[in-house]
């Protein structure tokens, strides 16, 4: 099963995700991003039913863009938050898209920020938050080590140690992750935690 | 397990000597799991006019933007708030709309009405209005909160004990059960002024 987990240090926001592609017994790929750029100063980590997260994150990707080309100016995280949960909401009793959010992202006047989005459309604004089976082991790793105004070396450091715990202790563990940040500086890929590395694709 | 009980919430309200107070837990968790130790559950609609919203997460905050909007078309039409009883049957007829396909919400509307008399109602999810003149409950927690108030309560209070009164209710009632607690939320409101208070409750 599929983890998502994040967290605000002292001027960033980190969103981690497992990078396994799985259909019941097959693992398709183990490098699969599932932690989309929305735009220049947001994240969105998203864990679920696999066709409903590629298609669900690319719409709002694609909304919060739209949003920017006809207001000239771009969304706030709040903003891109509220409207993802406003889409899961209506959708909910209609069509439910089976996807849990972790939306993280940096405004000028905020700061960093992190929101945790249910697949039934709850929103809620934190510090730390975590999706799947190994939101047990990264939810109590984190209470334990997490303060508030972390550099991006400790960050990192207590993404490391939630690593470690789930590919130890969960007992279909993800071999590989992959770590984004977004800071004052833009949203960028971090870093890959791998244990596996799939075969190259040859170029055609 | 039911869908009233995915998130977990208490919710109290009660009537005191020209003034009511309303008080609510923090804790929004996904089943046996705890998410944030610092959800609202209490909006305010106007100085005057308090909602608790109790059941699903998602559907709590859906209704309460709907009454936000409702709330501010209403001012910007008769220039003047709502009355807490034309809002109870506002929210109860937003209720009934959905009545074979309800919002899975128990609200808890508490105002000072004509002559800053309290008011307060609860209803079923499906808009089913009930008043009290003493005090009304809802959650998880409202078997355990009917015989606390039951209790506790006296008429005619004044808001310093009335708030003592209703935090030992909640805080005792939410001991009990293991979907609310970590701490409590209490609004005083009289017709001067509102007091918001946390409580510190067992954080478990």
């Amino acid at each position: 099963m599929e983890s998502v987990f994040g967290l605000v240090g002292k001027d960033f926001a980190i969103v981690a995700a497992d990078s396994s592609a799985v259909h019941s017994i097959l693992v398709h790929k183990t490098n699969e991003d599932k932690i989309m750029l929305l735009d220049s100063h947001k994240l969105m980590g998203a864990s679920g039913e696999t066709g409903d997260r590629a298609q669900f994150t690319e719409y709002i990707q694609k909304n919060v863009a739209l949003y920017q080309f006809r207001n000239g100016i771009p969304l706030t995280t709040a903003a891109a938050a509220n409207f993802t949960r406003g889409e899961l909401a209506t959708a909910l009793r209609k069509n439910p898209y089976m996807v849990n959010i972790i939306m993280a992202g940096h405004d000028k006047d905020v700061g960093p920020s992190l929101y945790f989005i249910d697949y039934i459309a709850s929103l809620h604004k934190l510090d730390k938050a975590a999706f799947g089976y190994g939101s047990y082991f990264a939810l109590s790793m984190m209470d334990r080590h997490y303060r508030k105004d972390m550099t991006v070396e400790e960050a990192i450091d207590l993404v490391d140690k939630v690593i470690m715990e789930i590919r130890s202790r969960l007992v279909v563990a993800p071999p590989n992750f992959v770590i984004k940040i977004v800071d004052k500086d833009g949203a960028r890929e971090y870093a890959w935690r791998e244990s596996i590395k799939d075969a190259p694709v040859p170029a055609v | 397990m039911s869908i009233f009980e995915y998130n977990g919430c208490a919710l109290v309200a009660m009537v005191g000597k020209n003034c009511f107070a309303i008080a609510s837990d923090r804790r929004l968790g996904v089943q046996l799991q705890t998410i944030a130790t610092d959800f609202q559950k209490i909006y305010k609609i106007h100085e005057k006019l308090f909602i608790g919203l109790s059941g699903l997460a998602t559907d709590a905050q859906t209704l309460y933007q709907r009454l936000v909007f409702r709330h501010k078309l209403y001012e910007l039409r008769e220039e003047r708030d709502m009355k807490p009883e034309t809002f109870a049957s506002l929210v109860s007829a937003l209720l009934y709309e959905k009545r074979f396909g309800p919002y899975f919400c128990q609200p808890v509307i508490a105002g000072l009405g004509d002559e800053d008399k309290p008011f307060i109602c609860t209803m079923d999810s499906i808009g089913a209005k009930e008043l009290a003149k003493d005090f009304v409950v809802a959650g998880t927690a409202s078997e355990s909160l009917y015989g606390a108030c039951e209790s506790m309560f006296k008429p005619d209070m004044e808001p310093e004990e009335l708030f003592e009164t209703i935090s030992q209710a909640l805080l005792s009632s939410v001991d009990r059960d293991c979907l609310s607690g970590w701490g409590g939320h209490v609004y005083v409101v009289t017709p001067t002024e509102v007091t918001e208070r946390i409580l510190k409750g067992r954080m478990d």
